[in-house]
């Protein structure tokens, strides 16, 4: 073994950055990213275009009266609540499609160093979640007040530019939650069932369990403490907008470290 | 029923060269209870073709995946030029496998899906219409991979693994899915990587595939190593080749065999079918004692019949009856 015809030769870097430019080319390049980015835009904005014009009608009509409770900013952006399904399943099917296909066997040929293919993975789920989900809040909002008219609010208003930028980190963070339970479980339809399940199931659950354990721990459950970000008028108990925000990332940060410590240690 | 069963002595390669651009040692893989690969070592070399033979099950693909580091190893060590295939930075440049035949999402189309390859490992873009242009898939470059013929999927495989103009090339049974034409092409296309002197590896089950695309062989049953040499020396190594001998004086000749520790049967057309003795030394025999030879001629069991003796005792499933 002393005289090797092939010695190990220098080894570049990695290239965080060739890794990242192939996760982006893997995106635009499945006609599902546009046909799910789609379906957001019709979410967000067609959310806040009937809501706007709903509550415009109702305010005008009949509670002409006192709203505490009314949200003009919530009303408008709720449509995050139908986008976050689909940014969800999106993100899942970033991951769980290669390993559907058996793509995933030349991108961890490509590229060995699986840990860095999840991390630009994420970067560039999570870049363009935030990129789209910020444009649309912005303009879902800006829609929504103009539909609203008198009973509106603007974004000088307090906490009303946090809560719209907010709709936006929000749905970035639940590309990250996405994207970490779809490494984890590695199987599209699992995959999109624990996304929907880590969203939902604890709010149907708690209803089982006594009432001072419920309001113990209901504000603390993801889609409770997510959604603070994005409103304005908070209901009694819950979390501070950005401690909100904070609790919600904290799930998807425990999901993106199972996948983190799974990728090696499982056969791709 | 696992039966042990010992790689043949004549047929091991102990001294390893030293320019083995694959080298596995010890490699055993264990999925639950069924041990996949049982403890194989051997090397490959540049410069020729290396056939990787065995029946289906017998661990062929495990191997491969764990050279390219897909799968971990339960035990032992596998490197390719010298360290281990999770060290490579851009392996691309260096190893090329086609793997598995669908490799590839069938959204994307053939030029997306080697783009998103190639700027992995920071290979030029125009490449990609080069190895599309190598495999003949130009013309389908457009075309959603979810499209493609089980033949054409199979030549995208090997657009991706060319992508980096590797000196290292993995292919588990390629021949699989193609048409008469693809399957030439490909042999000729192997054997040319391997005469500019890279390094090619090829699995497959089919023994009449690796008589005419491989220069040497590996062969494996259950996981474990049956031989480790060339094509000729398991052909003529086997049990089951055999002298014809022609002579007037077949009772003298057939003392002589016996004295020597072969043995010789009447054939039906008069000639003498001597085995347990190599051709050479019947030859000598003959001239020690005088015996007039007509004809002295070795015959060989073909690859196929060679790879049955070798693997019969480890196929996992046989038919009751054999032909």
């Amino acid at each position: 073994m002393t005289d090797m015809l092939f010695r190990p030769a220098p080894q570049p870097t990695v290239g965080y950055g060739n890794v990242a430019r192939s996760e982006l080319t893997k995106l635009r390049t499945l006609r599902s990213t546009y046909l799910c980015a789609g379906i957001i835009i019709v979410a967000m904005v067609g959310v806040a275009w009937i809501d706007g014009y709903r509550w415009h009608q109702i305010l005008t009509d009949g509670f002409k009266g006192d709203r505490p409770d009314f949200d003009a900013t919530l009303q408008v952006l709720n449509g995050v609540y139908l986008a976050q399904l689909v940014v969800g399943t999106l993100a899942v099917l970033a991951i769980t499609s290669e390993y559907a296909t058996g793509m995933i066997h030349a991108t961890f040929s490509a590229v060995p160093q699986r840990r860095a293919v999840l991390a630009a993975k994420a970067a560039v789920v999570a870049g363009t979640t935030l990129v789209l989900g910020e444009a649309l809040s912005f303009v879902s909002f800006l829609f929504g007040q103009a539909l609203l008219g008198r009973y509106g609010v603007s974004l000088s208003d307090p906490g009303v530019l946090r809560a719209v930028i907010g709709a936006g980190l929000y749905l970035t963070a639940v590309s990250l939650l996405g994207l970490g339970i779809g490494a984890t479980i590695r199987h599209t339809a699992g995959g999109v069932s624990a996304f929907f399940g880590v969203l939902f199931a604890p709010t149907l659950l708690t209803e089982l369990l006594p009432t001072d354990w419920r309001s113990a721990i209901i504000n603390w459950l993801p889609a409770n403490a997510g959604s603070q970000i994005f409103t304005v008028v908070h209901p009694p108990g819950a979390l501070q907008p950005w401690a909100g925000l904070g609790v919600f990332c904290v799930y998807a940060v425990l999901a993106l470290a199972a996948a983190w410590a799974l990728v090696t240690a499982r056969d791709a | 029923m696992l039966r042990s069963r010992l790689p043949r002595e004549d047929l091991r390669h102990d001294d390893y060269a030293s320019s083995s651009v694959i080298e596995v040692r010890g490699l055993s893989k264990r999925f639950g209870a069924t041990l996949a690969v049982d403890n194989l070592s051997f090397d490959v070399l540049p410069g020729r073709v290396t056939g990787f033979l065995g029946p289906n099950g017998a661990g062929k693909s495990t191997t491969m995946r764990m050279i390219v580091g897909l799968d971990r190893p339960t035990r032992g060590t596998v490197t390719v030029l010298g360290r281990p295939y999770g060290e490579h930075r851009r392996p691309l440049h260096e190893v090329g496998a086609v793997l598995e035949s669908r490799a590839v999402h069938g959204g994307r189309s053939a030029a997306n899906h080697l783009l998103c390859l190639a700027q992995s490992n920071g290979i030029p873009a125009g490449r990609v219409d080069e190895v599309l242009e190598l495999v003949g898939l130009r013309s389908a470059r457009r075309k959603r991979a979810g499209n493609f013929s089980l033949g054409m999927t199979q030549r995208l495989g090997l657009a991706a693994a060319l992508l980096g103009d590797p000196q290292v090339i993995l292919c588990d049974e390629p021949v699989n899915g193609l048409d008469p034409e693809g399957i030439r092409w490909i042999r000729g296309l192997l054997r040319d990587l391997a005469a500019q002197g890279r390094t090619v590896l090829v699995s497959s089950h089919l023994m009449t595939e690796m008589a005419v695309t491989a220069d040497h062989l590996i062969v494996v049953g259950q996981g474990r190593l049956l031989a480790d040499a060339s094509v000729e020396e398991i052909v003529s190594s086997s049990a089951r080749s055999y002298v014809i001998a022609r002579t007037p004086d077949a009772d003298r000749l057939d003392v002589a065999v016996r004295t020597a520790g072969g043995s010789a049967e009447p054939e039906p057309d008069g000639a003498m079918r001597i085995t347990g003795l190599p051709v050479a030394e019947v030859g000598e025999l003959a001239a020690r004692h005088g015996i007039t030879l007509h004809e002295l001629s070795p015959r060989q069991p073909s690859l196929e019949a060679a790879f049955f003796e070798l693997t019969q005792d480890s196929v996992e499933y046989k038919s009751e009856v054999s032909a």
